[in-house]
């Protein structure tokens, strides 16, 4: 059966977060946020985040999609936790090239987040793993004015 | 009079792309409200007119221009007969059935909608039949009125009814919702339209592939529809329109083919159909649409209406059985089509298209171009199947076996 397939894309860990999702919710002390949909899809995504002194001090995160969107924003929020903001980024940059097949530098970092490295055999789903990360990086972009917005066509293909 | 079921069965032999393996499984495409594959038929048309006849339209004094010509108006009176227009010159090409309209929006609308008019459209709409209409009523300040629906998915007739006054200049509906599947009753509600001397607009996109359509039985005032749903090529559309509106109506493009005279400082337009025909039409499009309805007509489209139905009959009471498993829009068959669309208990819909995809079963997960339906059904998305005549009983099989895998898969399947 094809479907013996899916477990390339749906591994334990990752039903794992998107049922159990780490983080989800609302942050008492907000430096930035930001709202964030796929218009071709219907995701919608909160990212809220409390930056001090450069470094992430907490994160969380809400909104509804599928399984692959909800898992990876659980484990991005896991990734970046008491990072400074400069390596969250690398970090992001570095999430789009594990989705897109590409090997890299700080598989540890990323964590449970390296769980999805199967999305880059379902190319139509890449962009359903990536906006959670593309939330956080427009929100620490903004710092701190809370922009909403959408994801961009070419966020997607990114 | 129908034909039995087995004939269907053979039909996939006419489409070519319909037989091959995706994710090592047979291809079952349940994608066609989306579009629809193409039969050799059509697909030789296109090669035929490149191979033999292609030339620009209606300017050309030499063999092949007239013989293009010929074929392109020729299927313009294809498409007349096959929705029972009165005349040719009532019968539009245009990209799809978003620009038919837009058209009518744009040039119908802004002449006759004032400031305090009323335009009613329902919350089933496809965003084509949505945006223009916001469109015009902001920039005439105008009030865009929703029709409401029933429990399972129907236009609320009442509702209509009661909506339709004196204030209300025109009416735009969908004749079959591309995620409800219902048949909404075009007829009574143009009696009811004519009554306040409105005008009765209908998106019949998802109509024309799937049923006998009269547009003079309908009494719709515009009619508007895509090759490319049923059989034929993508890029070509048809905007019906009764003539007398049609006359009054300015053209939204200006340029080659639709002007009379041009002189410095003005022009006069082509006598309808062609002064809405800005540029060098699709005419390849337009052939390829005849083509299709050669084949359709060969079928039938009672035939067709009536294999959808017994594919939805036969299919909704395995959907029923599935636990966990929500469908919308109507039960009934006789007020529905092909399209079916549904949720599974505790799996977002994008993950049941993969999942269903692995099993090489194509069906469409989304909002499927009807957000203001999502709110209205309270679902962000739906999954979609859409049936079409080349599907068999055989495909319906696969797709509930694959609804029934994909539950198993994220419900159980991860211990």
């Amino acid at each position: 059966m094809a479907l013996t397939k899916l477990d390339q894309l749906y591994r334990a860990v990752i039903l794992d977060h998107s049922q159990s999702p780490r983080r989800r919710g609302v942050l008492d002390e907000t430096t930035t946020q930001i709202e964030l949909r796929n218009p071709t899809c219907g995701d919608v995504i909160q990212v809220q985040l409390n930056v001090q002194d450069g470094i992430v001090k907490d994160v969380r995160f809400d909104g509804s999609g599928c399984t692959i969107s909800m898992a990876s924003a659980s484990m991005m929020t896991e990734a970046i936790i008491g990072k400074p903001v400069e390596e969250a980024l690398k970090l992001s940059e570095e999430f789009s090239q594990v989705v897109q097949g590409n090997d890299v530098e700080h598989e540890q970092e990323l964590g449970d987040a390296m769980m999805l490295s199967g999305v880059s055999k379902f190319p139509a789903r890449i962009k359903c793993a990536t906006l959670s990360w593309k939330a956080l990086e427009k929100a620490l972009e903004s710092q701190g004015t809370g922009v909403d917005g959408q994801l961009k066509h070419e966020d997607m293909i990114e | 009079m129908t034909v039995p079921f087995e004939p269907f069965e053979h039909l996939e032999k006419d489409f070519a792309i319909l037989n091959q393996i995706v994710n090592d499984e047979p291809l079952v495409y349940l994608d066609n409200a989306a579009t629809t594959q193409k039969p050799e038929a059509v697909l030789q048309a296109l090669e035929t007119y490149y191979h033999t006849s292609n030339a620009n339209v209606h300017r050309g004094v030499h063999t092949l221009a007239e013989r293009a010509t010929s074929q392109y108006e020729g299927s313009r009176e294809v498409v007349r007969a096959f929705i029972h227009a009165s005349e040719t010159a009532e019968v539009l090409f245009t990209r799809g059935t978003t620009t038919s309209l837009n058209w009518v929006a744009r040039s119908f609308g802004e002449m006759i909608v004032e400031s305090g008019d009323e335009i009613l459209i329902s919350y089933m709409e496809h965003h084509s039949n949505i945006i223009p209409w916001q469109q015009l009523a902001k920039k005439k300040n105008a009030k865009l009125i929703y029709i409401e629906l029933t429990e399972d998915g129907q236009l609320d007739l009442g509702d209509v009814k009661n909506k339709i006054t004196d204030k209300t200049k025109i009416v735009s509906l969908t004749h079959v919702s591309n995620v409800l599947g219902v048949v909404n009753p075009i007829r009574q509600i143009a009696d009811w339209v004519h009554e306040q001397n409105g005008y009765l607009v209908v998106d019949g996109a998802q109509a024309v592939p799937h049923m006998p359509v009269n547009v003079q039985a309908l009494d719709a005032d515009f009619y508007a529809f895509s090759g490319h749903k049923m059989l034929g090529p993508t890029g070509i559309g048809v905007l019906y329109g009764k003539r007398a509106l049609l006359e009054q109506m300015e053209p939204i493009e200006f340029g080659g083919e639709m002007i009379d005279f041009v002189e410095e400082q003005d022009s006069t337009w082509k006598e309808l159909p062609w002064k809405f025909e800005a540029g060098t039409p699709n005419i390849a499009g337009a052939i390829g649409l005849a083509a299709a309805i050669h084949y359709l007509n060969n079928i039938g489209m009672n035939n067709i209406m009536q294999h959808e139905r017994e594919i939805v009959e036969y299919i909704m009471p395995k959907l029923e059985a599935i636990d966990g498993l929500t469908l919308f829009g109507p039960k009934d068959v006789a007020h529905r089509t092909g399209v079916i669309s549904f949720n599974i208990d505790g799996i977002h819909p994008h993950d049941v298209a993969t999942a269903m995809d692995m099993e090489g079963v194509a069906v469409r997960a989304g909002h499927h171009c009807a957000q203001p339906l999502m709110t209205y059904l309270n679902q962000p998305a739906t999954a979609r199947a859409s049936f079409y005549l080349y599907n068999t009983k055989a495909d319906a099989d696969k797709f509930v076996e694959a609804i029934i895998a994909t539950k198993e898969f994220f419900l159980n399947g991860l211990n």
